[in-house]
């Protein structure tokens, strides 16, 4: 019989396909693994309702627990607790950063009509100058900004709470 | 009639007709950033159909799926809101369609967190957070427009003054809702109208808009009686899997 710590292991290697640089783990999607003799269940939980990479995350975990010589793999979607980006792990934010996305930064309150928009920092340049250009980016859970200083635009993995 | 079915299926395809109606703007917004957020909420908004009706699917147990009930119904068996039918007319009329639409999702789902019934609660929850965003930027829309131009006032006025009749029915209540909120299904709605009232008499007001009140409101969707446009939106919608039963891809 597998452990379960083995499974999370095998997880760190399935990857976002729309945000390559992080994993399923680093994401937080992963709610739990369980393991009945032979028999492993993955739960997951969509980022966003309509994230079209959710469906290629599942066959991904299958395929690469398949690889690893556990066959009797199930992965089931739950939407409870809905997921929040404050489930990027610490390691995830660092890596996003690196890959020039802008990690997800505490926000004011929604319901504020035209609130100032939060400070984000450029991830190519650190400068703290930088404007909000939509609220809605090149996926579900991005916003677009642009750097004043640099002048890069770049996108940033706005907070889902 | 299985009250529950009914009533997530009214969720559903209230979401399904709003999302591809916002589809139709993939490639033909005003500017690049508008045509992008108008896609990704359409997109938020298939994705919450895809739950529901899958939902719904499992409830009424006759083995279907959610692309069966989203494909394969005629037009009489579609119990969306009149309102999200509505054609896309300018980018105005869709910010004011999507505005009165978000306001009132946001604050239902916010009352259905508090379901008996997990699912619809969990979908809730999920759905709540999109929804946010979505409120948030059709409002600022409309009071950009309302408190803009005299082109863009005159087109944003306009809007309202056709969509409003639309409006009544998103308080359109039945014995589905009764029995539901009976069985503890429901959380008592009873507030949803002055709650929406307030927020969306605030906006209007900041963007200098005015209410012109209708003598006749439109409000048979849930029964499966719609205006024109569904046969239109439904022709394009499901023309793939009418002509190729079970394509896939």
């Amino acid at each position: 019989m597998v452990e379960a710590k083995k499974i999370w292991q095998y997880l760190e290697e399935v990857y976002d396909p729309e945000v390559p640089v992080l994993t399923v783990v680093d994401l937080g999607i992963v709610q739990s693994v369980d393991i009945d003799g032979e028999r492993v269940e993955v739960k997951i939980t969509p980022s966003y309702s309509g994230c079209p990479a959710m469906k290629r995350m599942e066959e991904d975990i299958i395929e690469k627990l398949n690889e690893k010589g556990i066959n009797d793999v199930h992965v089931e979607l739950v939407l409870s607790p809905a997921w929040t980006t404050d489930w990027i792990s610490e390691k995830g934010k660092e890596k996003l950063k690196a890959y020039g996305i802008a990690p997800p930064q505490d926000e004011p309150d929604k319901s504020v009509l035209f609130a100032e928009p939060i400070v984000v920092p450029c991830p190519k340049c650190g400068s703290k100058d930088t404007k909000l250009i939509s609220q809605f980016g090149s996926t579900a859970c991005k916003a677009h900004y642009q750097c004043n200083e640099c002048l890069e635009p770049f996108d940033y993995f706005k907070c889902l709470k | 009639m299985n009250h529950l079915f009914e009533y997530v299926l009214r969720l559903g395809d209230d979401s399904l007709i709003l999302g591809h109606r916002l589809s139709e703007w993939c490639g033909h917004g005003p500017v690049l950033e508008e045509d992008i957020a108008m896609t990704n909420i359409a997109l938020d908004l298939v994705g919450q159909a895809n739950s529901l009706l899958e939902y719904a699917a499992n409830v009424e147990g006759k083995g279907k799926t959610a692309d069966d009930l989203a494909f394969l119904r005629i037009d009489k068996e579609y119990r969306n809101l009149i309102l999200v039918e509505q054609p896309n007319v300018d980018f105005g009329h869709t910010m004011m369609r999507q505005f009165l639409f978000d306001a009132y999702r946001k604050i239902l789902f916010e009352k259905l967190l508090e379901s008996g019934d997990e699912q619809i609660a969990a979908i809730a929850a999920k759905s709540l957070k999109e929804t946010k965003y979505h409120l948030k930027h059709s409002s600022e829309w409309v009071i950009r427009l309302g408190d803009g131009t005299e082109e863009s006032h005159r087109r944003i006025q306009n809007a309202l003054d056709t969509l409003w009749r639309y409006t009544e029915e998103l308080f359109y209540s039945d014995e589905v809702d009764e029995s539901l909120r009976a069985s503890g299904v429901l959380p008592d709605l009873s507030s949803l109208k002055q709650e929406w009232t307030n927020y969306v008499h605030a906006v209007l007001n900041e963007a200098t808009l005015e209410i012109k009140e209708e003598t006749w409101y439109f409000q048979n969707g849930r029964q499966g009686y719609h205006s024109e446009h569904l046969g239109y939106i439904l022709a394009e919608l499901q023309f793939m899997q009418r002509a190729y039963p079970g394509m896939e891809w």
